[in-house]
């Protein structure tokens, strides 16, 4: 699919206020709502726009630590990528996988209630997955940006 | 900080699949009157639990095909205020996230180029120039998953 001025216009008003609905996201990207919508059908038929997801703020319910724990994983095994994957999966305090490239293997984003709750998911969930070589974290203070907003 | 009951994270987890569905809609798949879920949607995000929408898109499709988290030392600490940094960062198109961390870096940036040429150059004349900017290190994202998290 080709996108144009048009499509990329409307990407730009929904990533700067995601909850807009259609008709006031149609007018601040300057197009009838009709447009603004048939738009949307579109780049979602297109595997463009993938979904629209709630955020959820966990610290408003009570899961005051976020730690950003970054692996480096033992790749002389030939499954330890998808082994480690499969079992950072069973854990309900993991809210983020990533796989890098770099110096970096994989990154996981866990939360906590608090220290003492973290350490024990530390020491008996995260300690424990298949294939770590080594571990650094880094502890979130605070989120000073966060969009998924492009340069469109 | 409030107490969810099992309905209330039945209602997270479907508004975390997708945001756009409507209030009636959610209630029907549980059984709730509009009204009643509208209420309920409206307290989660009255209370911060909700606490804004995320667009998923295809940032490869839209010409976006890398994405690299940077993890930054500041190397005058003191003389910089953290401040300066994190207001110069912010006003980078192409960085998506700043967060303030912990341990052995002060800083996460999450950065969108059109390609590795794009991004050296975003590296080279907007990450290098920012004040204070110390020891970067790099890693290109080669694939992420987000996760309920810890909803019961």
């Amino acid at each position: 699919m080709q996108i144009d001025d048009t499509d990329r216009r409307i990407l730009r008003q929904l990533l700067a206020d995601p909850g807009l609905a259609t008709a006031d996201l149609a007018e601040r990207a300057g197009v009838t709502a009709a447009t603004c919508w048939r738009r949307l059908e579109k780049l979602s038929e297109a595997g463009i726009l993938k979904g629209q997801h709630a955020v959820i703020d966990w610290r408003a319910l009570g899961w005051a630590v976020e730690v950003s724990l970054r692996f480096t994983l033992d790749k002389t095994h030939p499954r330890a990528f998808d082994e480690f994957l499969a079992a950072a999966r069973e854990v309900p305090e993991v809210i983020e996988i990533q796989t890098f490239l770099g110096r970096v293997d994989m990154r996981l984003n866990v939360i906590a209630r608090d220290m003492g709750h973290y350490q024990h998911i530390y020491r008996d969930r995260i300690l424990t997955l298949p294939h770590i070589a080594d571990i650094e974290s880094l502890m979130l203070v605070s989120t000073i940006k966060d969009t998924g907003s492009l340069p469109l | 900080m409030i107490d969810l009951d099992d309905t209330d994270r039945a209602i997270l987890r479907a508004l975390v699949a997708d945001a756009t569905r409507s209030a009636g809609a959610i209630g029907r798949a549980l059984g709730l009157s509009q009204p009643a879920a509208w209420r309920r949607i409206r307290r989660l995000e009255e209370e911060g639990v909700i606490s804004g929408q995320r667009i998923d898109l295809d940032a490869a499709a839209l010409g976006f095909g890398v994405t690299v988290f940077l993890g930054i030392k500041l190397a005058t600490k003191g003389r910089v205020s953290l401040e300066d940094f994190e207001r110069a960062a912010t006003a980078i198109p192409e960085v998506q996230t700043v967060q303030h961390v912990l341990g052995l870096f002060d800083y996460r940036l999450r950065v969108t180029a059109r390609d590795l040429a794009d991004f050296e150059r975003v590296l080279r004349r907007r990450i290098m120039t920012l004040p204070g900017v110390g020891n970067v290190e790099a890693n290109v994202l080669l694939s992420e998953e987000r996760r309920p998290g810890p909803l019961g």
